[in-house]
């Protein structure tokens, strides 16, 4: 038997005292989605039956990875005691690059749920997001899951949380979303410790958007959180940033499809629809008001997401060129903080410079333009914001290293990010080693416990980006996580380093990196270029170069046999198949002056990725 | 021979598209035997060829080849010249092909190739080449070549081969290096390689020897030692291959693991060019990438044949066939191969009805490697800028084409494009600019 409430709270008329709203802080892998399954199936809201393994994550990537890129508000009832609770769990981005839209949602609840592996302990992500819970003056709740795993050592764990915030080890709750074991004290514990919502009822109506989904069906699906006053079906609200107005065409709950409700009321969390057609038009934090008596503040903490990655992306095709547009296009309607323009490569042809939130922005992004839209794309390395000033007083914003002025530069800055990495302490050794290699300056280092260690430095975002999280991973045998967040710009000692074949400047290669880096930068990319380049049939010389001085060379030696030497009859189907195969692969080639680069010498230049070639 | 490519299921029945037979039963085009014999009595380690020594037989054995092969012709008698297999007789006639007892291809070129053919008795081989002859017919100049390794011959077996028609013996030397041997696990005895030629010559057979050039460890003085002993050999033809490592090989294996470097192109290349000036000092001239001949006449018409588009069927396990735009391969495994023609169905495994596109393109490389080269004319137009910039960059040169035609009468003049000695090297980008 499962308990479910025997009555259900109406939305729209629900009294706040009986309102929870919750959200779940946990690492990816960690367990959250069986969670919140577990609980959409307890309290009554999923079917057993129609219980689809993680059924909030919706796109298939978050699925297949475990992680969730867009959240999701679900209402939940609930019975403690006999009184009938409304619980709304709304569930995170679990990720660094979605820092801004975890803070919305974190600003809708006022409880929070920190679920952490039994058998992994802590990770710097959810430290960060458990920092920003607790800035935010949420109530915490920490749980332990998996503790069916043999692995678990939950002794160790809830040491380690009870001394990060401040509570007895025996306060640290222990389920197994998996089992179901103790999800039903955990429900009841929300309702006990989590505070009820406050708010004026009679105030001007104010909901703060936490999220914002394109459906193509409906057009954007608007999740918000009612703070004061209430809204109704086809009242006209107005979007506080913009003053746009639009009208409700239907308001409602999720549990856990859309249901119409007659409206929201306060400490309420549910959706809108108004028909816009593009998240833009409904922004993650932006307060919607009614717009007949609208409201004279807006809620505070809204800003506009703003890029911190930079790379363009290239159709490996370029009769693709037109449908990348229209991809970016359709994925822009659901994704507010992804920004693009078109740019043109010598080398790359006709592409996009497209700007993300981060690394992982980035990844889902180009992954889902293969993955929905079909695309076979290269994509440049990323790169970061530098803000130049030039000898002649003027600023440039450039994120396009082949942007980057050639002549000297007064003075050039860039963005500088607060890192947290949690690791293991045998790792610490070298994490430091790299950090300082990456011209990080170390701000801090605790034990979380006995074993486990966070280091706080001070690093350029340039830095990061640039392999710097595959390098943690390998020095710490994927034990270490890191976290960053932006801490403003410092003035630096930058050079751009072009690359050069056979004299001819490669510029999708070009890069900027600090000056003490730039020569060990381009021995690498000229010597990486060696093995990936096909021999041709003369000499190819490749060079690094720093404006006009060349700081390293390597020579691909001119082809002089590639004949296969037998050709008799039994040969011969098997020598034209090999034919058919280097005619579609030198389809593949890019020119650069006579010299022809194959695709996957550019995808694996930019990406580090090297096999010698045959 | 090497590693099977992938094509269509090959009918049961063996027949051949009506098309394809029409073309072959009307052309002029040339036809030949290859016989394969795969047979070994070790394997060497670079060998990827379909043979076997006598522990992987299984149930096959050597005793059973010359049955199973003439099995084989008399099924490719049928599959060629029965009537039900889209022939018309009455057709044919009318537009003036003769029909009936004379056949009016015989065959122009027979070539035993292995595996090692020397294994097989000779009286074995009289009988193949016996029924090929009494089935099909022989040209009166056919070329009739065996392969045979130094070792296993002597000047009775010779001999014998001579009475039963074979007139070309092509002899695998490889290397006059015994380190070079041993690397590629070749056994015999490079001194026999003199003695074999010379009983070969005494015996009046055409002599040919092959080698092999790239092998790990062998240095370019290795081979330079190598090819003088050849060219003192004084044979007529000689063919020489770079090693190439072949998947599933023991080489293959034994570079992987770090044991041997792999051949280095340009070490290869430089073998070549030192091959190709010692052959012409020594009067012989190239005539395909891998093939010298001391004349015209000396040249290989069997090889010559694969290279121009002739047409062949291939007998044996895991042996390829030409007719007019049809390739089809056997089964690989003798006891499999022979089992099938005991049933009297088709050995063939798989089969590829080419395109016209494909009988272009195959066209283009196979005749490109030889010293008569490309006509311009058969060139499409849109390769035409392509040729202009090869003949610039010295990979092809042009010659004017002025010779009789058959007829007697005319005069025909185009131009020619043969391959220049950096472009046999480089005969893949050649061919591939062509075509792309």
């Amino acid at each position: 038997m499962t308990p479910k409430a025997q009555q259900i709270q109406k939305p729209a008329a629900t009294n706040p005292k009986d309102i929870r709203n919750f959200c779940i802080i946990a690492h990816i892998d960690h367990g959250k989605s069986t969670l919140a399954d577990r609980m959409l199936q307890l309290t009554g809201v999923v079917g057993d039956r129609q219980m689809r393994a993680q059924y909030l994550d919706r796109m298939d990537i978050e699925r297949e990875r475990g992680i969730t890129i867009k959240s999701q508000a679900v209402r939940m009832p609930w019975e403690v005691d006999g009184n009938s609770y409304a619980l709304n769990m709304i569930d995170t981005p679990g990720h660094v690059d979605f820092t801004y839209e975890v803070s919305r949602s974190l600003a809708a609840c006022e409880g929070a749920i920190l679920l952490v592996d039994a058998a992994q302990g802590i990770e710097a992500q959810t430290l960060a997001n458990l920092y920003l819970a607790i800035e935010n003056d949420l109530v915490i709740i920490p749980v332990l899951n998996k503790i069916d795993l043999p692995s678990a050592d939950p002794e160790k764990y809830a040491n380690e949380i009870a001394k990060l915030i401040g509570c007895s080890p025996d306060d640290v709750m222990r389920v197994s979303g998996k089992t179901g074991l103790g999800v039903e004290d955990l429900l009841d514990k929300v309702v006990e410790l989590v505070p009820p919502p406050k708010g004026d009822p009679e105030a001007p109506a104010r909901a703060m958007i936490f999220d914002s989904v394109y459906d193509s069906y409906r057009g954007v699906v608007t999740y918000v959180r009612m703070i004061d006053g209430s809204l109704k079906p086809r009242q006209r609200v107005q979007m506080m940033s913009t003053k746009a107005t639009h009208e409700l065409l239907e308001i409602g709950v999720v549990s856990p499809e859309p249901i119409p409700s007659e409206g929201l009321g306060v400490g309420e969390v549910g959706y809108l629809i108004t028909g816009v057609k593009d998240v833009r038009q409904s922004k993650v934090g932006d307060t919607v008001t009614s717009a007949q008596k609208p409201a004279s503040e807006p809620l505070a903490g809204y800003t506009d997401p703003k890029p911190m990655v930079f790379s363009g992306l290239y159709p490996i095709d370029a009769s693709d060129f037109a449908e990348l547009r229209e991809s970016l296009d359709k994925l822009k309607l659901s994704d507010a903080s992804l920004q693009y323009e078109p740019e043109t490569s010598a080398a790359l042809g006709f592409g996009f410079r497209c700007g993300f939130l981060g690394l992982l922005h980035l990844e889902i992004i180009t992954e889902r333009l293969s993955r929905e839209f079909g695309l076979d794309l290269i994509a440049t390395a990323p790169s970061v914001v530098y803000r130049v000033e030039t000898e002649d007083g003027k600023t440039l914003v450039v994120t396009n290293p082949s942007e980057y002025p050639d002549q000297k530069v007064r003075a050039v800055y860039e963005p500088i990010v607060k890192t947290a990495i949690l690791l293991p302490k045998e790792y610490v050794g070298s994490v430091m080693e790299l950090c300082q290699s990456r011209r990080g300056v170390m701000e801090g280092m605790d034990y979380l416990s006995e074993d486990r260690v966070e280091l706080r430095y001070q690093m350029p975002l340039g830095e990061i980006v640039f392999d710097f999280f595959d390098q943690l991973k390998s020095k710490t045998q994927g034990y270490a996580s890191l976290d960053y967040e932006p801490a403003g710009e410092q003035a630096a000692d930058l050079v751009k380093v072009d690359i050069l074949l056979q004299a001819q400047k490669v510029d999708a290669f070009s890069a900027v990196v600090h000056r003490d880096k730039a020569y060990s930068y381009g021995v690498m990319m000229a010597e990486r270029l060696r093995k990936l380049i096909p021999r041709q049939q003369f000499e190819v010389p490749i060079q690094a170069a720093i404006g006009s001085r060349i700081i390293a060379r390597e020579t691909i030696s001119a082809m002089r046999k590639d004949v296969l030497a037998k050709c008799y009859g039994g040969d011969i189907s098997r020598k034209r198949k090999l034919l058919e195969k280097q005619k579609e692969g030198k389809k593949r080639m890019k020119m650069v002056g006579r010299v022809e680069v194959p695709q996957e010498a550019f995808i694996a230049a930019l990406s580090g990725d090297i096999e010698e070639k045959k | 021979m090497s590693k099977q490519p992938i094509g269509d299921p090959a009918p049961i029945d063996g027949s051949i598209p009506s098309e394809s037979l029409r073309m072959f039963t009307t052309s002029e085009r040339g036809f030949s035997a290859y016989v394969h014999v795969p047979f070994c009595t070790v394997r060497c380690g670079y060998c990827d060829f379909n043979t076997y020594t006598a522990t992987e037989l299984r149930g096959f054995s050597r005793t059973d080849w010359a049955g199973a092969i003439i099995k084989e012709i008399e099924f490719s008698n049928e599959v060629l010249f029965s009537t039900q297999n889209g022939f018309d007789a009455d057709e044919l006639s009318k537009s003036g092909t003769d029909v009936g007892n004379e056949w009016q291809h015989p065959l122009q070129s027979v070539f035993f190739g292995g595996g090692t053919p020397s294994l097989i008795p000779a009286a074995d081989i009289a009988k193949v080449i016996s029924t090929l002859a009494r089935t099909f017919g022989l040209e009166p100049e056919a070329e009739v070549t065996l392969e045979a390794n130094p070792d296993t011959v002597s000047a009775e077996y010779l001999q014998t081969l001579v009475t039963a028609g074979v007139n070309r013996i092509s002899i695998g030397m490889q290397s006059a290096v015994p380190h070079v041997l041993a690397t590629l696990d070749r056994t015999h005895n490079p001194e026999n390689v003199r003695i074999a030629v010379d009983l070969a010559k005494a015996t009046g057979l055409e002599t040919s020897v092959d080698l092999i050039y790239g092998a790990p460890g062998e240095s370019l003085g290795d081979w330079k030692q190598t090819v003088q002993e050849a060219i003192a050999l004084e044979t007529n033809h000689i063919s020489a291959y770079a090693l190439i490592v072949e998947e599933g090989t023991k080489l293959h294996r034994q570079i992987r693991r770090g044991e041997f470097q792999p051949p280095s192109d340009d070490l290869q290349a430089e073998m070549y060019e030192y091959l190709d000036a010692e052959l012409t000092q020594a009067g012989f001239s190239w005539y395909e990438i891998s093939n010298w001949a001391k004349t015209p006449k000396h040249r290989s018409k069997h090889n010559i044949a694969y290279w121009q588009g002739d047409d062949w069927w291939g007998y044996g396990p895991g042996a390829h066939s030409h007719i007019a735009g049809v390739r089809w391969w056997n089964v690989k495994h003798p006891a499999a191969w022979s089992e099938r023609l005991s049933n009297n169905l088709s050995p063939a495994l798989q089969r590829e009805v080419l395109s016209e596109e494909q009988i272009y393109e195959e066209g283009l490389l196979l005749r490109s490697r030889l010293i008569d080269g490309l006509e311009l004319a058969d060139i499409k137009p849109e390769a035409h800028p392509a040729v202009s910039e090869l003949v610039s960059e010295g990979l092809l040169t042009k010659e004017i084409i002025s010779e009789k035609a058959q007829t007697g009468e005319k005069e025909t003049t185009g131009e020619r494009l043969v391959l220049t000695l950096t472009g046999r090297l480089l005969a893949d980008t050649v061919i591939l600019r062509l075509l792309t």
